[in-house]
């Protein structure tokens, strides 16, 4: 089993998505303190922050997730690269659960293959250390070189490859743009030769200019190395550029999944139509859009059936009573009754067909 | 040539020459370099650039809140034909609020969590207009119908904290508009907000705008935001403005190398590109600002006279861009000339 367990990293199958991710769940409780309620009367309170996400990630592509604060979007990350245990469901890399793994000396191989770049660069570097240890200290944890020079010559490589200088080794992350720590961060995540990289956002901090920079770093890299991405953002363009197949998420659950192209061509689900005609129009073609009214609801206490009923034009009452599940709809995934039952409209496309 | 004086009335608000400064261990730093333009009754001016460009100091300097050591070391304000810039604070306090408005990027900060929405409304509403306690609450209800609340009376009591995000955006709205402004100074007004209430937002200030023909200069470094709210448009850089002019022109036909750069490095739903256009490098940093033009170490049509000489905003059809390709003047022209 162990045996199994540790695949080694040499033995493709092929066919096998690099990410299977089944039935992901990640309830957190947000109760009142036990005293509180046990004087105030206040009963236990559960947020489903991801509830019930099906999804895979084929080898050497990006996969994306879009949603706005709150839809559980970051959460699936963190259950994917460990930082939370998942409260039912499975994540599987190449195979292998992380969470059927026990001791972390079990872990390790795997945990060396999937890595995360985080959002914000000025909190997730430490600012005492300098950058060349910041890069080293997964070759260090994962053991990968033995003598200092190689470690020294390996970090000048992973600074080089992000377009920043072995010299940059030297300073602190103060001394950096936020663009330049994101090549940092990048850097680091690079440094145990991962397979698959878990993006939380990498670019929303930035000014589109740098933004440009860093997703033409992150293709480049994708390209050059063979990696394989889950790219989270709530920007519906840096997704559509960036993106193979894209997930939507509302309220913890996927509403929809389909390829890039199609998701934005023909949009299905009555929130990814919304999604898409909240986008600024660049094009300046002076097109009239309906705001659409309402906002998330509060993820504590759901709306029943369709989460997104409430703020739905097509909602009636079978959206009310009974929550959809993710059916096939001419290739693409849909969670929505009205989709089902063909009673929804075509979209009037803001956006160009691709 | 002069100008052909079209603009007659004068216009709501004036920026001439601004410059300001901050004394540092390593000597003052200019921060706003000579920049002018203005804002006309009822127009929306966007202002874009990137973070340290100099766009929220702009703002901050019209509405005084500029905070020491930074100061005005050059140049006026005008509002309305007078020179505010150089008003003892307890005037500017009276214009601030009352004819000129802010909303600032966070909801949550530029609320005081300790008082009900209602008493910060009726408290600014008595500040700056003649008003009973019973009156103000009433046009403290109206504001919040104004901007969307819905179930303003009811709300009027809440404290902000249980206001969503949105929401609490629109009580900041209502406040900044509490006394009737002409003018409004928007900084970042929707960056902290998701997408759909982005939408939200932008077409409630595009409705306020015209209903009371407000002027607004919105600060945002989201081009999508100005692209759907704006009249015209400032792009700054390094604490200049490097073009301006009306947004569908700099949107469509950018003519600043730095313009045509940053509109290139945004991705575009429909547009199926392997790599987005990339300005390479970083703006300069204030102590490091290149001599000639600010841009022209990452300038891909940067010539001699770029290096030398800082160049003004000159007209270049519709807009005007502060760059030395649209100077008759320049050996680069004619030398293109000479090959055409």
């Amino acid at each position: 089993m162990v045996k199994l367990a540790t695949a080694q990293p040499g033995v493709l199958v092929p066919d096998r998505p690099l990410l299977q991710v089944t039935d992901l769940t990640r309830h957190f409780d947000v109760s009142a303190p036990w005293l509180t309620r046990l004087v105030g009367g206040g009963k236990r309170q559960t947020l489903k922050a991801v509830d019930g996400v099906d999804f895979e990630i084929e080898r050497g592509k990006t996969f994306s997730l879009v949603g706005e604060s709150g839809c559980g979007k970051s959460t699936v990350a963190r259950l994917i690269v460990g930082l939370y245990g998942p409260s039912r469901g499975r994540v599987e890399v190449d195979g292998v659960d992380l969470a059927g793994l026990k001791t972390r000396a079990e872990q390790a191989p795997l945990k060396r293959r999937v890595q995360m770049i985080f959002q914000d660069p000025f909190a997730s570097l430490n600012p005492r250390w300098r950058v060349k240890d910041i890069i080293a200290e997964p070759i260090r944890t994962h053991k990968l070189l033995d003598s200092p020079a190689a470690v020294r010559a390996r970090v000048g490589e992973l600074l080089s490859q992000v377009k920043l200088t072995p010299a940059d080794g030297d300073k602190y992350p103060h001394e950096f743009s936020g663009g330049q720590r994101q090549r940092i961060s990048i850097a680091r995540a690079l440094a145990s030769n991962p397979e698959f990289l878990v993006c939380d956002e990498p670019t929303s901090a930035l000014d589109v200019s740098v933004q440009a920079q860093i997703l033409n770093l992150m293709k480049d890299l994708q390209r050059r190395l063979g990696l394989t991405y889950l790219f989270i953002s709530h920007n519906l363009a840096v997704i559509y550029h960036v993106s193979d197949r894209v997930g939507v998420m509302y309220l913890g659950r996927l509403v929809e999944v389909a390829d890039a192209k199609k998701l934005f061509a023909r949009p299905r689900h009555p929130y990814t139509r919304l999604l898409l005609d909240t986008i600024p129009d660049l094009e300046m073609t002076g097109r009239a859009r309906i705001p659409v009214a309402g906002e998330v609801p509060n993820p504590i206490n759901p709306p029943s059936g369709c989460a997104f009923h409430p703020r739905c034009a097509f909602a009636n009452e079978r959206c009310r009573v009974e929550r959809p599940n993710l059916r096939i709809a001419d290739g693409t995934l849909v969670a929505c009754h009205a989709v089902e039952e063909g009673r929804l409209p075509e979209m009037a496309l803001a956006v160009p067909a691709a | 040539m002069p100008e052909p004086l079209v603009t007659a009335p004068t216009p709501l608000l004036q920026v001439d020459h601004l410059k300001i400064e901050f004394p540092t261990r390593h000597g003052t730093l200019t921060a706003i370099d000579d920049i002018s333009f203005s804002i006309a009754v009822g127009e929306v001016l966007g202002v874009v650039g990137e973070s340290g460009a100099g766009k929220s100091l702009t703002g901050a300097a019209i509405i005084g809140l500029l905070e020491p050591p930074l100061r005005i070391a050059g140049g006026q304000i005008l509002f309305d034909g007078k020179r505010i810039d150089n008003l003892p604070a307890e005037k500017m306090r009276r214009i601030r609020g009352k004819s000129i408005g802010a909303i600032f990027q966070d909801p949550l900060t530029s609320l005081n969590p300790l008082y009900t929405v209602g008493r910060q409304l009726t408290e600014t509403i008595r500040t700056h207009l003649d008003m009973d306690e019973r009156a103000a609450r009433r046009r403290a209800v109206e504001l919040l119908q104004e901007v969307g609340i819905p179930g303003a009376a009811q709300r009027l009591d809440a404290y902000p904290h249980q206001f969503s995000g949105g929401m609490r955006q629109r009580v900041v709205i209502a406040l900044a508009l509490a006394a009737n402004p002409r003018l409004i100074i928007a900084d970042e007004p929707t960056t902290a907000l998701d997408v759909s209430i982005q939408a939200q937002i932008i077409t409630l200030l595009k409705r306020l705008c015209r209903d009371h023909g407000m002027a607004v200069m919105l600060v945002t470094h989201d081009m999508g935001v100005i692209a759907e709210t704006a009249d015209r448009v400032a792009v700054m850089y390094a604490g200049r403005i490097a073009e301006i002019g009306p947004v569908r022109e700099v949107i469509k036909h950018p003519k600043h190398p730095y313009t045509v750069g940053l509109m290139g490095s945004i991705p575009t739903i429909g547009h199926d590109l392997e790599r987005l256009r990339q300005i390479d490098g970083a703006m300069p940093r204030l102590g490091g600002i290149p001599t000639g033009c600010a841009f022209n170490p990452r300038c891909s049509e940067v010539f001699d006279r770029c290096r030398r000489e800082r160049p003004n905003l000159l007209p270049t059809g519709d807009t005007k861009a502060a760059c030395w390709l649209y100077d008759a003047a320049s050996e680069k022209r004619a030398v293109e000339t000479a090959h055409g």
